[in-house]
């Protein structure tokens, strides 16, 4: 469609017109006035919704939102064309079959052999291996292997040793949708134990026999502590309105040793509303401070980051200090459960805070356990008030953390952006459907490639150049004032470059670590070099790196770097281009060395 | 360029005890017309060139209001001098941080502003900017948020809103672009001013410098800077930066207004982290001095009590310390690349966040953060070396092989 017009936030008059196209995949908006054609991409399955404005002297205005906060206005010169791209849009943007996805068609060049590879790139047996599992407290069983035990859990689940099959099943039975006790995270250091489930089918009265036997396996799996907490992370008014529907909570007199807890984070209607009004305040044309900070403090937002983020310190805190393990619970154990899981893993072991070690995290706390991508994020055209921004808010929590402890995390806001991006692409087959059992149905595993290969071979620019190492820090302690909690520009007004800083930290840093490389290349090169010109025939493969550091030992002097040190600066993203004239040089053989190195020097 | 020059019309503080011994007026302008100017201006605040813009010569002037009064009394003078900075046939634009109303207002007590009938080539823009007590008591409440320590989000939020802080660094910021975009975009010269001269006026005027000039942005080019649109300019440092945040009595003449504008160049420095040469310390070691001082730099309100109290004999300057090397070295932006850039900042309330560094520094743990400057700093200290070893070793094997060309030959 000709006769485009992109606007920005500001509805300026002057925007150009361009060229509107829709793929099978795409809508790609192309502003060839400039010198620079400019392209703009939105996928359809990113797109949460189409309206049409009112008419105006410009033409027929469209405004899509996206699930990934991208708010694109455009302006059509036709109302037949408007039209037709707005009901196209509709139907692309909402499939009914999970065939329709995108990664049932995405195709990239890749071998049959590399795709299946790519699927066992994460595998959590490791991860519990890592954690010591199996020992003699726990196993790893695969009675759930048909998915007798619960059709939402994977085949492999890691429960007590001494929980028999009776007990495994007693407890079944007695769990909202069979989500019994089973282990998340292991503290290796005082066997303190993070485990998750879903409420108990108690209502006022009812007790389960396996089920409190099920919760004295886990607490008698910890000697180093006499009680165990069993958290709620639900509201208490929620959850005891839940028992009259015959759920509820656990009943400290019925369980041995229990301390139980309320922790109060809201349900997924309340943040699928709290994120709207959050967006609101974000799309606010020229808003005062005043405007903004209340719109920030009406959408409650914050408040409920800061909730999920107390829960998180709390498990950790009790893991970890009080050595005393933890049974986390909401309603059905797969939104806020994932939430606080995840996030005191996180605090706990610095292993999830590496590239791998997250993706770990994501495939145990979130995929294999059951979070209902599909219906949360609204892949299919669905019940609305399925959707909820759950896994956005544990994203953001892990931002939080990354201000706070700006050198702990191997990896850096882009690459927790690309993954929030992913989870609603639908390009990669990791997070569609809602369970394990629903992606074998599917033959995901056959017919998707996964996110996490992809990820990696870009770590060089997902990675966060101040991280220390995995051993710098151990267990976080994050502050939870309220003052602590920023709003995350990067997220919610990801797509206005204008509010952004204009000059990219992040960048700079990553072109200096690749940088350093060439460097390091570069003078290992000239090293080597030094010794063989000073002095007879040089004899193959001799001189080694010390010596050539040897003959170069002079402390340099301070620098003229005429030459040029880091990137080119200019008012807007900076690139990191280097300026060095000769290209940088390839690490080179010794023995080819002599005569490379001769006719290469200027 | 000589169209400038300087004036000792002042040089014993007759003619205005609030200015330094020397300013900088229009070639064309004698001390005779400058003493008649001093008479029409509160406080005898005549214009005077705070800044010059080299890229395409137009000027930034300051001053206080215009004495017009009830009877709408005028000054030729006045006039002419500045008229004396237009181009020929060009407009220029006076800033007044007071709002129409409050300058209105302003004559009913002798002040008042320049009127269109006499100032035709000059059209007035108000840009209104918060001063005094209420810029005091939002400073009060901004710290007292800051302290509760209740973990309540809402609480938190609604304090920090009712504080009116960040829309006070808000308006500042919008009122250095502007006028920062009158020099640079319309390429017109500017008079700001707004009651005394001595507050608003210089946050302005100075905060627009760090907008256009980039030697501004450097660590000697920003004391530079300090000194003249501050200290020289009469700001009254005793009055204004008395007691702080947590006094109990409430001194009338006491305001952050020195902080607000420290924080603006924060603000615009997280949004150009490359651009400055000084580093966060920098300014928050500023920020310190102008409260509490063992140096005299801060002391007094204008240089005529400077000299009275004969500072530059009794005490040590703040400059001879910051800038002995070992100290400058902390006060450095790793960052820091030099370009010649006149740099936008964004005034989107998503833009701007609270200064953590003066405001949460004794609430919060400053380890973690501290941790991440040594690690960029480490990370381009260490391409620097890098990059001057192989330099080295090329000289090294350029100097070797000439040497062996000789000896082949």
């Amino acid at each position: 469609v000709e006769n485009v017009k992109l606007l920005d936030r500001y509805a300026s008059r002057k925007a150009a017109s361009g060229t509107l196209y829709l793929t099978a995949t795409h809508l790609i908006y192309v502003d060839a006035s400039a010198e620079v054609r400019k392209e703009t991409w939105i996928l359809h399955h990113h797109i949460s919704s189409v309206e049409k404005l009112p008419l105006t002297t410009a033409g027929y205005p469209l405004l899509i939102h996206c699930k990934n906060f991208h708010v694109a206005h455009f302006v059509i010169g036709q109302e037949r064309d408007c039209h037709d791209v707005f009901t196209s849009l509709l139907k692309l943007s909402q499939p009914v079959k999970p065939e329709e996805l995108y990664a049932f068609s995405y195709n990239p060049k890749m071998s049959k052999e590399n795709r299946e590879v790519g699927w066992k790139l994460i595998d959590l047996k490791l991860d519990y291996q890592r954690m010591g599992i199996p020992n003699d407290s726990w196993e790893i069983t695969d009675i759930n292997k048909d998915y007798e035990v619960c059709s939402t859990y994977p085949p492999e689940i890691v429960v007590p040793r001494a929980a028999t099959k009776a007990v495994v099943m007693g407890s079944s039975r007695f769990r909202s949708r069979g989500r019994i006790p089973v282990l998340s995270y292991l503290h290796k250091e005082n066997n303190a134990a993070l485990c998750r489930c879903s409420q108990p089918l108690a209502g006022f009265s009812a007790r389960c026999l396996e089920d409190e036997q099920m919760l004295q396996a886990i607490r008698e799996a910890n000697p180093g502590c006499p009680f165990m907490y069993v958290v709620d992370t639900r509201p208490k008014l929620n959850a005891m309105a839940n028992r009259a529907a015959g759920k509820g909570y656990e009943n400290e007199d019925n369980y041995e040793n229990i301390r139980f807890k309320f922790i109060g984070i809201e349900n997924i209607h309340v943040m699928r509303s709290s994120l709207q009004k959050l967006l609101e305040a974000c799309e606010m044309k020229s808003p005062s401070m005043s405007d903004f900070l209340t719109g920030l403090e009406n959408s409650g937002w914050l408040r409920h980051i800061k909730a999920v983020m107390d829960a998180g310190v709390f498990l950790a805190k009790a893991v970890r200090e009080e050595r005393a393990s933890v049974l986390v619970h909401c309603s059905d154990g797969w939104d806020r459960t994932a939430q606080v899981c995840s996030l005191a893993s996180l605090l706990l072991d610095p292993f999830y805070r590496t590239f791998k070690g997250f993706m770990v995290l994501i495939e145990k706390e979130w995929i294999a356990m059951g979070h209902k991508f599909s219906h949360r994020c609204g892949h299919l055209d669905g019940d609305p008030k399925e959707v909820s921004p759950v896994f956005t808010q544990f994203v953001e929590c892990v931002w939080q953390l990354m201000q706070q402890f700006p050198c702990s995390f191997e990896f850096s806001e882009r690459f927790l952006l690309e993954i929030h991006d992913h989870v609603y692409s639908c390009q990669f087959g990791n997070f569609l459907g809602t369970c394990h059992k629903e992606r074998e149905e599917l033959r995901i595993f056959e017919k998707t490639h996964s996110l996490w290969p992809f990820l990696l071979q870009r770590k060089q620019e997902l990675r966060n150049p101040l991280y220390r190492g995995f051993t710098a820090y151990k267990e976080l302690q994050p502050n939870t004032l309220p003052f602590s909690f920023q709003f995350w520009c990067g997220m919610y007004n990801r797509f206005d470059k204008g509010m952004h800083p204009k000059q990219c930290v992040l960048d700079q840093l990553l072109s200096c670590m690749s940088q350093k490389v060439t460097l390091e290349d570069k003078a290992s090169e000239l090293e080597n070099k030094l010794p063989i010109l000073d002095g007879p025939l040089p004899s193959k493969g001799c001189t080694s790196p010390k010596a050539g550091a040897a003959a170069a030992k002079a402390p340099p002097p301070p620098q003229d770097c005429a030459e040029g040190a880091a990137s080119v600066l200019s008012n807007g993203p900076s690139l990191g281009s280097q300026k060095h004239k000769e290209s940088p040089a390839q690490p080179r053989d010794l023995g080819a060395s002599r005569e490379d190195g001769q006719a290469q020097h200027q | 360029t000589n169209e400038w020059r300087l004036s000792c019309v002042n040089k014993e503080f007759s003619v205005c005890p609030s200015y330094p011994p020397v300013v900088i007026v229009p070639k064309s302008i004698d001390d005779e017309a400058l003493r008649k100017v001093a008479l029409f201006r509160h406080g005898g605040r005549f214009p005077v060139l705070s800044y010059y813009h080299k890229k395409n010569g137009m000027a930034m002037m300051r001053s206080s209001q215009p004495l017009t009064g009830t009877n709408g009394r005028r000054c030729k003078e006045d006039e002419k001098l500045i008229n004396a900075t237009l181009c020929s046939g060009r407009r220029g634009f006076v800033i007044d941080t007071r709002p129409l109303t409050v300058a209105q207002q302003a004559r009913a007590k002798g002040g008042g502003f320049e009127q269109e009938v006499h100032y035709p080539q000059w059209r007035r823009i108000h840009k209104y900017i918060e001063r005094f007590h209420i810029l005091q008591e939002s400073f009060i409440k901004l710290v007292e948020a800051c302290n509760d320590q209740s973990h309540n989000m809402d609480r938190w939020l609604s304090k920090l809103e009712a504080s009116n802080w960040l829309t006070h660094i808000k308006e500042l910021l919008t009122a250095a672009c502007l006028a920062a975009q009158c020099i640079d975009r319309e390429g017109a010269s500017v008079l700001v001013h707004g009651s005394e001269g001595t507050d608003s006026t210089l946050q302005v005027t100075s905060l627009a410098q760090i907008i256009l000039d980039p030697r501004c942005r450097t660590i000697h080019g920003f004391e530079a800077l300090v000194v003249r649109e501050w200290l020289q300019a009469g700001h009254p440092f005793q009055q204004r930066c008395a007691q702080s945040a947590y006094s109990n009595s409430k001194q009338k003449w006491e305001a952050p207004v020195f902080l607000l504008f420290l924080e603006c160049v924060w603000q615009i420095h997280r949004q150009f982290p490359c651009s400055f040469e000084f580093n966060e310390q920098f300014l928050i070691m500023l920020f310190e001095h102008a409260y509490a001082s063992q140096f005299g730099t801060f002391l007094g309100n204008n240089e005529n009590e400077r000299a009275k109290l004969k500072l530059p004999q009794k005490t040590m300057s703040l400059w001879s310390w910051v800038n002995r090397p070992e100290e400058l070295s902390r006060f450095q932006n790793p960052l820091y690349e030099a370009n010649s850039l006149v740099i936008w900042p964004s005034v989107a309330p998503q833009s701007l966040q609270l200064w953590e560094g003066v405001f949460l520094r004794w609430n919060r743990p400053s380890k973690f953060l501290e941790e991440a400057e040594e690690e960029r700093i480490n990370i381009i200290k260490y391409n620097k070396e890098l990059q001057a070893r192989v330099n080295m070793l090329r000289r090294q094997l350029a100097e070797m092989e000439t040497g062996e060309e000789v000896q082949e030959e």
